[in-house]
């Protein structure tokens, strides 16, 4: 692969981790409360399909990322009110909610299948987007692009420097103990539980505003799952996060360049690959048991129930 | 999961047809079973539009029921199955995966006339069709070598079964035959169906230089991918030309309309056989989507010189010598390939580049 390639190899790599750093970051902040959502993939369609079906009202691909947040907020708010105020089983329920995102999300989309709209314009800062190799991937991107990574800092500062990160981490470590404190359990998880969603929202809505400028049922195509697994990849670390998203990300972008030389990599295995290197961290945090113990939250999915 | 649920929502939708549709004794009913949307816009949405062509001609002496979304397996046996129990005299499974059930349930309701799309086992009241897309691939081919600048042609391939090599190939025959200096570089997406990964594949081929994008999967996304670094495109199943305005050339459009017309008729007559129907653009079952106006006059007149040649039967998309990826003549000089060379094709002609995964 020559030089010149590299820049739009790394610029379609930080698109193709985009949604996967919304919806990880989302679902990060989610579990540091103690709360497992496994409707990130309902959530994202239902985002796509909301912010496609905004943004085509509108004319506006702003009001579709808003509208998009919002729907997956909706989403997870149905979570919430069913996990953590009926305390029904949050597996299950996380499952429930990608089945019904699935299903909602084409019911509302069928009148906006194969509606081309216009896609979000990118950045041309003059000069620093026209230096070679990292001009465009830089300063080149859209919008989106740059709000994702900007998530990263914001997500670690706020969990890790702020008192209402450090409150959210203690329900999510303990919340016997938090409650005893004081806090109040339920409402922070709540709080946390929307957050997810909305980032899930986004990382749709970026898919079928920006990534691919339409709307097609079930376009997500797993990418919730990979979201899902890059949280424990990254074993529940922001910063990681975006290590594992540009991992992920990237592999799928170099495959199809390594195929279009005739280099053949079997694509199989490379989309098997983060879900392996999810089980693999699984087995190398397992095998020290005080690393998992600072890491995974130890009421991850644990029912609280208030006295 | 997902898909069960789907097809459990079919089977639902099916049941509640029966209470909704007040249908008349005197006319016959036809059933279609679509693997998609038939907001697709592409290969289910296609043959919808046979459905209601078949509608409008006959709507006097048949009324059709159709039931989109069916996933391949367990779930399409059921479906079938629900139609064939309630009344439908001739039923049209329109995906290579409804093969197995398609024959199950025939065997169950003799009286009762199947025909299942690009599939190979027939039975008494099982017939096969499908159309011959690599005709269509030569005539885009042919516009295609005309129109790269950079002789890189990026070509996205769903899934390596015969029909989309031979598609490549075909393709790549008429390309070189108008300019010997072009290369098309294959990536495969395993899917058919899958915006994200197509637009990716798309990306990545431009990157390497292509100028033209074709694709032999069904979403709009590598013509919109297309449009947007103002590079050519070819569509896929339908006219995909209002993803791309400028960078839409042409696409293969099937077209069933022609076929279901006739083979309800048949029924109607009583002259219906389960055979096998493989056709091409002579028998309008597919058909080129209309040409950008870019493309040059002597172009359009090649490409439409090449379209009637295969139509009279005086040109073949496979006319030796043909020689593979490494030189070798596999088919020699003077000959055509086989029909049944065609179904078969598991390897590329020179000039593409990639290795056919195996």
């Amino acid at each position: 692969m020559s030089i010149e390639v590299a820049g739009p190899v790394i610029a379609a790599m930080m698109t193709a981790a985009t949604p996967l750093l919304f919806a990880a970051l989302g679902e990060l902040v989610v579990e540091k409360s103690g709360v497992l959502n496994l409707g990130v993939e309902g959530m994202m369609l239902g985002g796509a399909v909301v912010g496609f079906a905004a943004a085509v009202l509108t004319g506006s691909s702003a009001v579709g990322f808003v509208a998009g947040a919002l729907a997956g907020l909706l989403l997870a708010a149905l979570f919430g009110v069913l996990t953590l105020g009926l305390f029904t089983n949050q597996v299950a329920t996380g499952l429930a909610l990608t089945l019904f995102g699935v299903g909602l999300s084409s019911l509302v989309g069928q009148g906006y299948v194969g509606h081309p709209i216009a896609d979000v314009p990118e950045l041309h800062i003059p000069v620093l987007t026209d230096l070679p190799i990292i001009g465009q991937p830089l300063f080149g991107q859209s919008l989106p692009v740059y709000l994702a990574l900007a998530a990263v800092p914001a997500v670690h500062w706020f969990l890790f420097r702020t008192r209402a990160g450090l409150v959210l981490r203690a329900v999510g470590e303990n919340h016997t103990a938090a409650h005893a404190l004081g806090y109040k359990v339920i409402r922070i998880r709540f709080l946390a539980v929307l957050f997810g969603g909305a980032m899930s929202g986004l990382g749709g809505a970026y898919l079928s505003l920006d990534y691919t400028p339409m709307w097609a049922e079930g376009m997500t195509a797993g990418r919730g799952w990979i979201a899902l697994a890059l949280v424990v990849f990254a074993t529940w670390k922001p910063g990681r996060v975006l290590a594992g998203a540009w991992l992920f990300g990237g592999v799928t972008i170099l495959q199809l360049h390594a195929q279009g030389v005739g280099f053949a990599v079997p694509s199989q295995l490379l989309s098997m690959l983060p879900y392996l290197a999810t089980v693999l961290v699984l087995v190398l945090i397992s095998r020290d048991v005080t690393r998992i113990r600072l890491n995974a939250p130890a009421s991850l999915g644990k029912i609280f129930y208030p006295d | 999961m997902g898909k069960a649920l789907m097809g459990a929502a079919a089977v639902a939708a099916l049941c509640s047809l029966g209470a909704g549709a007040a249908v008349a004794q005197d006319k016959m009913k036809v059933g279609f079973v679509y693997v998609g949307p038939i907001s697709d816009h592409g290969y289910s949405f296609q043959h919808d539009q046979g459905r209601l062509a078949v509608e409008k001609t006959l709507g006097d002496k048949v009324t059709t029921t159709f039931v989109e979304n069916v996933p391949e397996g367990a779930d399409a046996e059921r479906v079938i199955e629900q139609l064939a129990a309630s009344g439908h005299k001739l039923i049209f499974t329109t995906s290579f995966g409804f093969m197995n059930p398609t024959l199950k349930v025939a065997q169950r309701y003799p009286d009762v006339k199947f025909e299942h799309a690009t599939g190979y086992k027939r039975a008494k009241n099982v017939a096969t069709y499908s159309a011959r897309f690599y005709e269509g691939r030569t005539v885009v081919g042919t516009i295609v070598g005309k129109m790269t600048k950079s002789n890189i042609v990026g070509y996205i391939g769903s899934f390596p079964i015969p029909e989309v090599v031979g598609g490549i190939n075909a393709f790549t025959i008429a390309l070189r035959e108008q300019n010997p200096k072009a290369e098309v570089r294959v990536v495969w997406v395993n899917s058919w169906y899958d915006p994200p990964k197509e637009a990716e594949a798309a990306k990545a081929l431009i990157d390497q230089g292509a100028d033209v994008i074709v694709q032999h999967t069904d979403s709009p996304a590598p013509v919109q991918a297309a449009e947007e670094r103002g590079l050519w495109s070819v569509g896929q199943s339908s006219d995909m030309s209002r993803f791309g305005p400028k960078s839409h050339l042409t696409g293969i459009v099937d077209d069933w309309s022609g076929y279901y017309i006739q083979r309800v008729q048949a029924v109607l007559d009583g002259t219906w056989k389960a055979e096998d129907t493989w056709g091409g653009l002579k028998d309008k079952m597919l058909y080129l989507a209309p040409y950008n106006p870019a493309i040059p006059a002597d172009v359009v007149a090649l490409a439409n010189t090449v379209r009637d040649g295969i139509m009279d039967g005086s040109r073949h998309s496979f006319t030796g010598p043909i020689k593979d990826q490494s030189g070798k003549v596999v088919i020699p000089a003077g000959q055509k390939a086989t029909d049944e060379q065609i179904l078969k094709m598991d390897w590329f002609v020179e000039g593409v580049v990639g290795k056919l995964p195996k």
